[in-house]
């Protein structure tokens, strides 16, 4: 590009041929982005088509929760109301999550550097001819990122659910000891499940459209005293978005290789109580 | 501790121009704007530079020091080995003047787009009256010096030269935004800044925000939450349709669409 009359090789300005002068190792940040995350969608992709190995009592994993189609028993808390859906249930509901993860303004930088190059780093020139940003379809959808954060909200409700499910008593074959199978239940699977929730909602709460919903939006926060206390709280934990999110999405594929090694018999579940 | 500082600074024009090796020696404590005044009192006395303040304040001195945007007065040498070569170039997104001096007129052109601040009628007793929590939002803006740093870093106009007719930039949405938040304001910007100032070519990708050296979250606090709200204003049906039949707070009334 550099060698051309466009982007910084332009005609009037400076005259300087590499496409950046940087010398510090510029193209790590992109490359470790680029190979953890295609690292997920492969194995969210694999894992999302497989259709089983994603429940093992108690434990549901979170690509399939809520399991609304032909899911096995006891995975359904919610009912079957996409019974008659002929491919894996994770389809129904992942494409929630993923395109409340696809539209993150965080998400966005992130693919936008590592993938696309557009810019690979800061004062690295791209690769592209030209550039319309989003304004155009189908980048322009990115605007869409709320409505995905309202449904990001009910799945974390979900998940939080599944949480306290994966407290509940253990059925008597699953007993390893007296007294198992009455009480509460705790194994290295619901902590797990717990850790994954907690990094879910900081993730979904620190989102910038949520701080625009619960106050940001607003001219006069001194009108909306109980709004402004709540983006304050959203501020503080916004400064924060790009580290939850990259914690969550390891969770979240921690907690599913958990289940998944436990529905395969692969692993026992270590049991606290 | 003095020591001979290798430097390679671009020298040229419009019409060309190319990196010039240079020796020079600096002490310690000294900034790359001191090493430049002294090869410039000792060796180049023609080489153009624009500075004034050397506090960091006054935003004139930017330019790219080993191919990152920062101003040269407030960049140490000490957070160099004393073994490297710096190398200094004038900003690349705009057109060059000569050596490390660039024409920014692009930034006063786009701020001259910018509507201005349009206050409604007085209180009876012909003061106006803000509380301080509706203003603090956009005072982090006012802490910008103009550098222009996030505009030249930014790829939308560094890498696409076509893109400056229809983009304002970071600097500018810092702007829009800082107007957006003002408790008194009249004007309802959310529009022209997607229109005009072309806010949906921007892709969040925070470059802006890596070399501003007042250190103000230009994306996160200015062009993210502004993205937001034109959003409300054109891409959120609930949000119309909760304006239409009145349940909406009345933050935006008595503003009007420039």
């Amino acid at each position: 590009m550099a060698s051309t009359d466009q982007g910084v090789s332009s005609p009037g300005r400076a005259r300087i041929e590499a496409r950046t002068l940087r010398e510090d190792r510029w193209w790590v940040q992109p490359l470790v982005t680029f190979v953890v995350f295609s690292g997920f969608v492969v194995f969210a992709t694999f894992r999302a088509f497989m259709g089983r190995d994603y429940y093992a009592e108690p434990y549901l994993s979170p690509f399939y929760s809520p399991c609304l189609g032909d899911c096995v028993e006891g995975a359904s808390d919610f009912g079957q109301p996409f019974g008659w859906w002929p491919l894996s249930a994770a389809l129904i509901i992942l494409v929630f999550p993923l395109g409340f993860r696809m539209t993150c303004y965080y998400y966005r930088k992130a693919y936008y550097r590592a993938f696309w190059l557009s810019p690979p780093a800061c004062g690295v020139a791209e690769p592209h001819q030209a550039y319309s940003g989003e304004t155009r379809f189908p980048l322009i959808l990115q605007n869409v990122h709320r409505w995905f954060w309202y449904a990001a909200v009910l799945v974390g409700l979900v998940l939080t659910y599944d949480v306290v499910l994966a407290f509940r008593p253990m059925p008597a074959e699953y007993a390893v000891g007296d007294g198992e199978t009455s009480g509460v239940h705790m194994g290295l699977g619901t902590l797990l499940m717990l850790l994954n929730v907690a990094f879910i909602w900081l993730y979904t709460l620190s989102c910038h459209s949520c701080r625009h919903i619960v106050g940001g939006r607003l001219r006069h926060f001194s009108k909306h005293p109980v709004r402004y206390k709540l983006w304050t709280w959203v501020s503080r934990l916004n400064e924060s978005h790009g580290t939850w999110a990259w914690y969550s999405l390891f969770s979240v594929a921690i907690v599913d290789f958990y289940v998944f090694l436990l529905a395969t018999g692969t692993i026992q579940d270590v049991r606290f109580f | 501790m003095a020591y001979d500082l290798k430097m390679r600074v671009w020298r040229g024009d419009a019409d060309g121009g190319e990196l010039t090796d240079y020796s020079v020696e600096v002490s310690e404590g000294e900034v790359v704007l001191d090493a430049l005044h002294r090869l410039q009192a000792t060796q180049t006395g023609d080489l153009a530079i624009r500075w004034n303040c050397k506090a960091g304040k006054c935003g004139s001195c930017s330019a790219e020091i080993n191919g990152r945007p920062r101003l040269m007065c407030m960049t140490r040498l000490s957070d160099f080995d004393p073994a490297d070569t710096i190398t200094v170039t004038p900003m690349r997104t705009f057109p060059v003047i000569r050596d490390l001096v660039t024409d920014v007129s692009f930034n006063y052109e786009k701020a001259r787009q910018l509507p201005y601040a349009e206050l409604g009628p007085r209180d009876a007793d012909g003061k106006r009256r803000m509380m301080q929590v509706d203003v603090e939002r956009g005072q982090e803006f006012r802490k910008c010096i103009e550098c222009y740093l996030c505009q030249d870093v930014c790829h939308v106009v560094r890498d696409h030269e076509d893109n400056k007719q229809h983009f304002a930039g970071p600097r500018f949405f810092i702007r829009y935004a800082e107007l957006d938040m003002h408790p008194l304001d009249t004007h309802d910007r959310r529009q022209l800044a997607q229109g005009a100032a072309g806010l949906g070519m921007c892709n969040i990708t925070k470059c802006c925000t890596e070399v501003c050296p007042e250190g103000i979250h230009i994306t996160d606090n200015g062009i993210i939450p502004m993205k937001e709200r034109v959003v409300d204003r054109k891409y959120d049906p609930l949000v119309w349709l909760g304006n239409k039949i009145g349940i909406r707070n009345k933050d935006n009334d008595g503003r009007t669409e420039v």
